[in-house]
């Protein structure tokens, strides 16, 4: 079974849950920036938590299957039309051969996850069906005439225990590794301040706007491994948090670590927005 | 070896130097620490997917500080010396470029650690007297397979991208291919030896 794009939107890429331990050869871990909501689409169509699905960044992916799939769109609430019939959002959906899907702009968040029963079955790349968008492993990025072949399912899906999603709020934050770096007090005003989010944001790092955050010590740090959701800063001063393709090693200080549970957050998070940390 | 905690799930170990953070992370990955990512640099190493980090805490302090075993002999990458900083590096070295090329060719460089890109090694074993300052701008576009140096660091670009390394010659050899059991040419702790092509 294969689905057949016709027009991906502003950026679609497949994901599954990445590769990790191969930071040190220099390559990104990859993943669905929204994990919950990526592992809730797989589990209301009974998948393998493992299997790939869609990521769309700001909605607008039309397909069609050349034959009858289950389908689930989660994630950032865009609209999702079967051949011109409007159909849920979280909502196990038959899409019938030939039948044209259509997600429209989410009213809110950034990424919506559509998966498919069987998953998607495109040649895994050092054991992993993620496109990471810093180096470019793993498959293409989804493209108008892109064929994505489907793997194997059973009859209607049957979905697993699917708990409440995550509530939002403050991202909590540990200390981070050079947070001496910094002067006193650095932490605090990182949560003490409401930051925007920058339009340069993307699956590498959500870049925040607002009061610069003082540096004690000057000079170059060595270039050192960096963790997902590290917020590193830059010399001016703006931090940037680290999200599933960024580089495995950097040269910034770290003054922080978003706790892993809240990173989900930042994949739904606007240009314009804003955000707040608190400690952990 | 100071550790630092990164978050909940990782640690960072400083040891000083590349030598001792390659040799710490060659050690810890064939002892079972239970971590997901060992990941050298020139003076750390980071330890992420930690389940337990006071446990690997206790493991780390059982680290002798041997320098990195070296198990085989020399991945040989053949060099085409006609780079475009050759003449520059020769300046700095007070020689000319033969002498450059022989300097080059005669080092036994150990990879240290991967970094900037895919199977970009950082190359250890020049002396820190032929130290070259990189380029005040950098280029838009080095080449694939552009041999280069960077203070006392050789490195080989593994794809085309933006650098400012200073670029002495090129190698046909391909550094990455993530079709490979062995993705990275040069993974760290690899010895390495250059020859004229």
């Amino acid at each position: 079974m294969t689905l057949h794009v016709r027009n991906p939107g502003p950026l679609t890429t497949v994901q599954d849950r990445g590769r990790p331990g191969l930071a040190h050869l220099g390559v990104p871990r990859a993943g669905p920036l929204d994990r919950p909501a990526a592992d809730l689409a797989n589990r209301l169509l009974g998948n393998d938590p493992a299997a790939a699905v869609l990521e769309l960044t700001l909605g607008g992916l039309e397909l069609t299957s050349d034959r009858g799939v289950w389908v689930v769109l989660t994630g950032a609430p865009a609209p999702v039309e079967i051949s011109g019939t409007v159909r849920r959002h979280a909502h196990a959906e038959w899409l019938a051969a030939g039948d044209v899907l259509r997600i429209g702009r989410p009213s809110s968040g950034v990424r919506s996850y559509l998966a498919v029963a069987g998953g998607v079955d495109v040649e895994p790349v050092l054991g992993s069906r993620s496109t990471d968008t810093l180096a470019w492993v793993g498959p293409p990025r989804v493209e108008a005439g892109s064929a994505l072949p489907v793997g194997d399912s059973e009859g209607r899906p049957a979905p697993h225990d699917t708990p409440r999603p995550p509530a939002p709020g403050p991202l909590r934050v540990h200390p981070g590794p050079r947070a001496d770096w910094f002067a006193a007090g650095a932490l605090d005003a990182l949560c003490a301040t409401a930051y925007g989010v920058g339009a340069a944001s993307n699956r590498i790092g959500l870049r925040l706007e607002g009061p610069p955050l003082e540096r004690v010590r000057t000079g170059e740090l060595a270039s050192e491994g960096m963790v997902l959701g590290a917020v590193q800063v830059p010399p001016d001063g703006r931090p940037v948090v680290f999200l599933a393709d960024h580089p495995p090693t950097g040269g910034y200080p770290v003054l922080a670590v978003v706790e892993p549970a809240d990173l989900w957050q930042c994949a739904q998070l606007r240009p314009g927005e804003t955000v707040r940390f608190r400690r952990a | 070896m100071r550790l630092r905690p990164v978050g909940p799930h990782a640690l960072l170990a400083e040891v000083g130097d590349a030598r001792s953070a390659l040799g710490l992370a060659l050690w810890a990955r064939t002892a079972g620490l239970g971590v997901l990512e060992v990941v050298p640099a020139a003076e750390t190493v980071l330890f992420d997917g930690v389940d337990d980090p006071d446990r690997l805490r206790e493991r780390l302090a059982g680290w002798s500080g041997e320098p990195p075993a070296v198990s085989r002999g020399p991945v040989e990458v053949p060099v085409t010396y006609d780079g475009d900083d050759l003449d520059f590096v020769a300046d700095r070295w007070g020689t000319d470029v033969a002498g450059v090329v022989e300097r080059h060719t005669a080092t036994g460089f150990v990879s240290s650690f991967c970094g900037f890109a895919p199977g970009f090694a950082y190359l250890a074993g020049l002396d820190e007297q032929w130290a070259v300052p990189r380029l005040d701008t950098p280029r838009s576009r080095v080449p694939v397979g552009a041999v280069a140096l960077a203070g006392s660091w050789c490195g080989v670009y593994p794809t085309a991208s933006p650098g400012g390394w200073r670029v002495i010659g090129r190698t046909d050899v391909a550094l990455w291919d993530a079709t490979r059991a062995e993705p990275a040419l040069l993974a760290p702790g690899t010895p390495v030896r250059f020859v004229r092509a």
